[in-house]
């Protein structure tokens, strides 16, 4: 007798409550970032498959779980909306195979796999990683979808169109590099890449992931200790330092609404094979992923700290278990 | 350079002293390694593994001497446990030691016996109850199943009895998912 | 911390589809008398009860079968008169599967009762009460079947300040105590009475879950103006757990290494008490039970039935299993277990019987692997995190399970319930649980072991030690023999010696001497033995005749010592009879050819194994 929603299930849920936050996306930037995503899709399932068999394991569940789906959206979603199709493909290879599969599958891999890839993407590409397209209201030439498309798969842009017209740095990294010219941030937010709190729309894409997360915790597929954690962390340590220097560092509103703090939130960090079991541990794990993706950020050489800190804070997953088992009835402590 | 060279002598002697001091307030007396390996070995004191008994086997592992896969009524579990204890690798149960066998009991056939007293000198737990022409009959409840009272029964009226399972003894068995969703009427 | 903690926590336990309103449509009914009955000794938790009776005795309904066997048994009564017709292994209503020892009752059809005895409970005293309780066969018929006259007894160590009555019954589709309240609330209420006097509890609370408005009513009906509470605890599996149905009453938490009574509280099921209040009023001891037979069956009911009913007469009164059953389950849904034979009889344990078919139980989807969700942790009532249990008990690493608190576990099936990879946790806890007791006592045994291994070595070591004493002492003593001889010319001269010596050594030499003495005394006394020995022959202890037939075993076993070769030269034989003599001879023969026999028969069976 069971009458608990299957793993299927829960992962079309996630799915779900993505599809806010892609629609977000693909209007601020263009559609190429469907194309991304399915490159993505499409190349995860054909390795979990190929794994699979090669494992001698049954196919046909494991890839019905969709699993591989999740990890291949929220590695797409992280990417640069217009990278070269190998970049995807070679992302999601080492984040389905080697992120997942060689440890043993679903249920046995330590480290989020959608964030091993971006790291081992960001370490390996740092100059293609940072190329971010210009919102596309921002664009002084727009690309039409067919155009992203063939940007992504053949590096192909229509003719006179040069590649610094489309692209631009992302609110942190324009942050990082003119932080480090000494300007201040009142100068550094008049550019046009800034939008009222972050990015330009990206308090959109924003919205649009609050929107997922909270249809998620609704269905109770997600709890609220983890979101609630990370960001209130990341608001605290941010408060913390603009209120000592409003000129060099952002505010929290800006933290909370560029990068991939909020997709983090509740979509990368609640990962449950990769983080911690017990509720107080996923209070301790968000605050430190909070935290870490801080001070990367400020202080660290990449422009966003989120997947870093999430693998950090995985590598500490069975320490914060092991010390925050919660009481037993009938047991003291 | 100088400096540092002060420094590296200054920490030397400040750790050393530490370490020193540590060494004599935290001694453990004794060699507790031959009793840690003897708990673990399961005290048959049938000799398969060479040795007269489960202590001189436990020294020999201790002393280096013995391996620790000779020891067939410990299992596989047991060679894992020693592996865990001494830091080294696991190594699959030597053959040539004998093969674990499912945990037995010596039983007495009484129409057959002499009371030569031959089993109860070998019994290495004095399992065995009796006296020089007095029947002999084994005390189940201390029998290891270490068979070393059948050679020496000159009469052969030594058998090994597997224990058997009653609802008493009964253990639930290892879950085995299928693979596949099975039709109860194929199960059945 | 907590408080934040707390603010959002999920509800612990489940509250799966009742399955409830199929049996109870229909009142108890009572079944006709079966063929057999058939009455395992191992009923309820403890030692077997000691057999009285024998095969083809006739007993009366409601006699002593079997008595209790220390305290922790229970007694076995004839739940209806007949003729014992074997006392045997049988099939037990048990997840293994094996026989046990059972008491095979055919009925006579006359249902003759013995003679019963009444008891006014409110005058005889505790003692006599609970000495007779224990005589009664009555166990906890809430599943647990623990011996009811243990929990009674009140002259323990604390004192019971609450009674909690467990009327929860809130596994799904089990409804015999709902049905039980309903037609008999007024029992109950009577039966609660007799067990608040025995403990000399100060209050009775009854604990029902809220979907069982119409037994409710009737308790509260049968209560009238008397001194006991009915609590309604919300329907959520599982608040039937004793400890878990106590909290959520009194809001008590029993430490996990204590008993609920050290805290004042005992728990009793509605079935146990009402057999208390029938035993004393009416005389009846322990013979049957309302069992609740649903699911795949055509008319699903309560049954009033007679322990030892095989469980085929029970489906056939219940309208008959429906042709696509696939096999049936005892107890509930979550804790129950499939029966591994639908020809087991009913015992005190049996509260529910569920005809499973592949609609109503359809077998559970391929397990995925663990996503570490930790829904199993935030619905498991006794807060354990049985993923980590799971991961523990997948590896063998039985040391971490049991640090986890694997014992604290009462395998109420909650976590594989709402485990989304339908991993079945249970089952792994089990298997764990049955591993680490089985590794204790190995443990315990091995222990032992080492301790008699060492006490034989020491006592080898001693005796060697005790002979080479003898050895020297032996030696030592014939020197002072012809010590002695040649010495007494020169024990004048001697004592004249010793008598001018200095004192210091004086002392030495006398004891000296002393223990030369003792030594020769020794030997003497050995010497005279060994002559005795040699005169008369070997000489036995025991001066009583023995009996032919222990001198024919004697005879026997000589013969076979001869046959080996063991003579002992100092042995005198028996007799020099002829007569005898012919007797060892063919008792010799007669030794041989049992062992050929033996050997024989041997061989044959080696052969057929290995065909």
């Amino acid at each position: 007798m069971s009458d608990a929603p299957s793993v299927s299930v829960i992962m079309l849920k996630v799915l779900l409550a993505l599809v806010p936050g892609i629609f977000a996306y693909a209007w601020i930037y263009g559609g190429g970032i469907l194309v991304t995503i399915a490159l993505a899709t499409i190349t995860a399932l054909a390795a979990e498959a190929a794994l699979l068999k090669i494992r001698q394991r049954p196919i046909k569940p494991h890839l019905l779980d969709l699993s591989a789906v999740v990890t291949a959206w929220l590695l797409a979603l992280a990417l640069p909306p217009l990278a070269p199709w190998w970049l995807i493909v070679v992302g999601t290879l080492f984040a389905i195979v080697i992120a997942k599969q060689l440890y043993g599958g679903l249920g046995y891999n330590p480290f989020n796999p959608a964030m091993v890839g971006y790291a081992v993407l960001l370490i390996s590409f740092p100059l293609i990683m940072t190329k971010w397209p210009a919102p596309l209201v921002l664009a002084q030439t727009k690309l039409s979808f067919f155009d992203q498309l063939s940007f992504i798969f053949n590096q192909a842009l229509p003719n006179n169109i040069q590649v610094d017209a489309i692209t631009s740095a992302t609110p942190l990294d324009y942050l990082k590099t003119h932080l480090k010219l000494n300007q201040s941030l009142s100068e550094i937010s008049q550019a046009p890449i800034f939008g009222v709190y972050g990015a330009k729309g990206g308090e959109v894409v924003t919205g649009a992931y609050l929107l997922g997360g909270l249809y998620l915790m609704q269905q109770r597929i997600i709890s609220w200790h983890l979101p609630t954690a990370f960001l209130g962390a990341l608001s605290a340590i941010a408060l913390v330092f603009y209120v000592a220097d409003p000129e060099y560092f952002a505010s929290p509103l800006f933290h909370l609404t560029s990068g991939a703090s909020l997709l983090c939130a509740f979509f990368i960090i609640t990962d449950p094979v990769s983080g911690p079991t017990t509720p107080r541990g996923k209070l301790y794990f968000a605050a430190g992923v909070g935290v870490l993706t801080y001070l990367i950020r400020v202080y660290g050489g990449y422009p966003d700290g989120v997947a870093f800190a999430v693998l950090i804070m995985n590598m500490c997953v069975p320490l914060i278990d092991a010390h925050t088992q919660p009481r037993v009835f009938g047991h003291e402590k | 350079m100088l400096t540092a060279l002060y420094i590296m002598l200054g920490l030397a002697l400040i750790l050393g002293l530490g370490l020193g001091y540590a060494a004599l307030k935290f001694k453990v007396e004794g060699d507790p390694l031959i009793a840690r390996i003897d708990a673990i070995l399961p005290q048959t004191q049938c000799g398969q593994c060479g040795y007269p008994g489960c202590k001189p086997y436990a020294t020999a592992i201790a002393k280096g001497e013995a391996d620790i896969n000779q020891c067939p009524p410990g299992g596989d579990a047991g060679v894992h446990a020693l592996a865990d204890l001494l830091g080294v690798e696991y190594k699959p149960l030597n053959a040539e030691h004998g093969a674990p066998k499912p945990k037995s009991v010596a039983f007495i056939d009484e129409k057959t016996c002499i009371g030569c007293t031959l089993c109860i000198q070998a019994c290495p737990v004095d399992a065995i109850l009796g006296a020089a022409k007095h029947m002999h009959t084994i005390i189940s409840s201390e029998c290891t199943g270490c068979e070393l009272c059948i050679a020496p029964c000159p009469v052969d009226c030594i058998t090994m009895e597997p224990i058997a399972e009653t609802p008493d003894n009964w253990k639930w068995k290892y879950p085995v998912i299928p693979i596949r969703a099975v039709p109860l009427n194929e199960v059945r | 911390m907590n408080a934040i903690l707390n603010f959002f926590k999920p509800k612990r336990g489940v509250h799966p589809p009742e399955h409830k309103a199929e049996s109870t449509q229909l009142p108890i009914a009572k079944l006709a008398m079966p063929q057999k009955l058939v009455l395992p000794l191992r009923q309820h938790i403890g030692n077997m009860p000691k057999i009285l009776v024998s095969v083809g005795e006739h007993v009366l309904k409601g006699q002593l079968l079997a008595t209790p066997e220390c305290t922790v048994s229970a007694a076995i009564h004839a739940p209806t008169s007949g003729t014992i017709s074997s006392i045997a292994d049988a099939i037990i209503p048990h997840p293994s599967g094996l026989p046990d020892k059972c008491i095979t009752l055919i009925p006579d059809g006359k249902d003759q009762w013995t003679n019963l005895t009444l008891v006014d409970w409110r005058s005889v005293p505790k003692e006599a009460l609970i000495a007779s309780i224990c005589t009664s066969g009555i166990v906890g018929l809430g599943g647990a079947t623990f011996p009811t006259h243990i929990k009674l007894r009140s002259s323990g160590k604390s004192s019971i300040q609450t009674l909690v009555i467990n009327a929860a019954e809130c596994e799904p589709y089990i409804t015999c105590d709902d049905m039980l309240m309903r037609e008999h609330a007024d029992e109950i209420i009577q039966g609660i009475e007799i067990a608040q006097y025995l403990l000399g509890a100060e209050k009775s609370v009854i604990g029902i879950e809220d979907n069982k408005p119409i037994a409710q009513q009737a308790m509260q009906t049968a209560i009238a103006d008397k001194p006991i509470s009915v609590v309604t605890v919300p329907t959520q599996y599982p608040s039937g757990d004793a400890r878990q149905l106590i909290h959520l009453v009194s809001g008590i938490e029993i430490p996990h290494d204590k008993r609920a009574t050290e805290m004042g509280v005992q728990v009793f099921n509605v079935a146990t008490v009402r057999a208390l209040y029938r035993y004393f009023t009416f005389g009846e001891p322990a013979i049957n039970r309302v069992v609740t037979v649903t699911g795949n069956v055509a008319k699903p009911q309560n049954f009033e039935v007679l322990f030892g009913t095989p469980l085929p007469a029970l489906i056939q009164a219940a309208g008959g299993a429906k042709p696509d059953t696939t096999h049936f389950i005892m107890g509930g849904p979550m804790m129950g277990f499939d029966l591994p034979t639908s020809e087991v009889p009913i015992t005190k344990a049996t509260n529910c019987i569920i005809a499973a078919s592949p609609h109503l139980f359809a077998p559970p989807p391929p397990a995925m692997p663990c996503i570490r969700c930790a829904r199993c942790a935030e619905a498991c009532p006794i807060q354990l995190q049985p993923q980590e249990l799971y991961w523990f008990a997948k590896s063998d690493a039985f040391e971490k399970a049991r640090d986890y608190k694997l014992f604290d576990c009462i395998e109420c099936g909650v976590c594989t319930y709402v485990c989304p990879s339908n991993i079945p946790l249970v089952q792994y806890f089990r298997y764990a649980k049955s591993e680490v007791i089985a590794a204790d006592k190995a443990k315990e045994a091995a222990d032992l072991a080492r301790e008699r291994n060492e006490f034989r070595l020491a006592r080898i070591e001693r005796e060697k030690q005790e002979r080479a004493q003898k050895h020297a002492e032996r030696a030592l003593g014939t020197k002072a023999e012809a010590a002695k001889a040649a010495g007494a010319i020169g024990d004048v001269a001697k004592e004249a010696n010793t008598a001018e010596a200095p004192p210091s050594s004086t002392s030495d030499e006398a004891a000296k001497a002393a223990k030369q003495a003792a030594i020769a005394a020794a030997i003497e006394r050995a010497k005279a033995a060994k002559a005795a020995a040699a005169e008369t022959g070997l000489a036995p202890k025991n001066t009583t005749p023995a009996s032919p037939a222990v001198q024919q075993e004697i005879a026997e076993i000589d013969a076979r010592r001869k046959n080996v070769g063991l003579e002992n030269t100092n042995e005198a034989p028996i007799t020099a009879d002829a007569e005898k003599q012919a007797k060892i001879a063919a008792a010799i023969a007669r030794a041989k050819a049992a062992k050929a026999e033996a050997e024989a028969a041997k061989q044959a069976k080696n052969v057929e194994l290995k065909e």
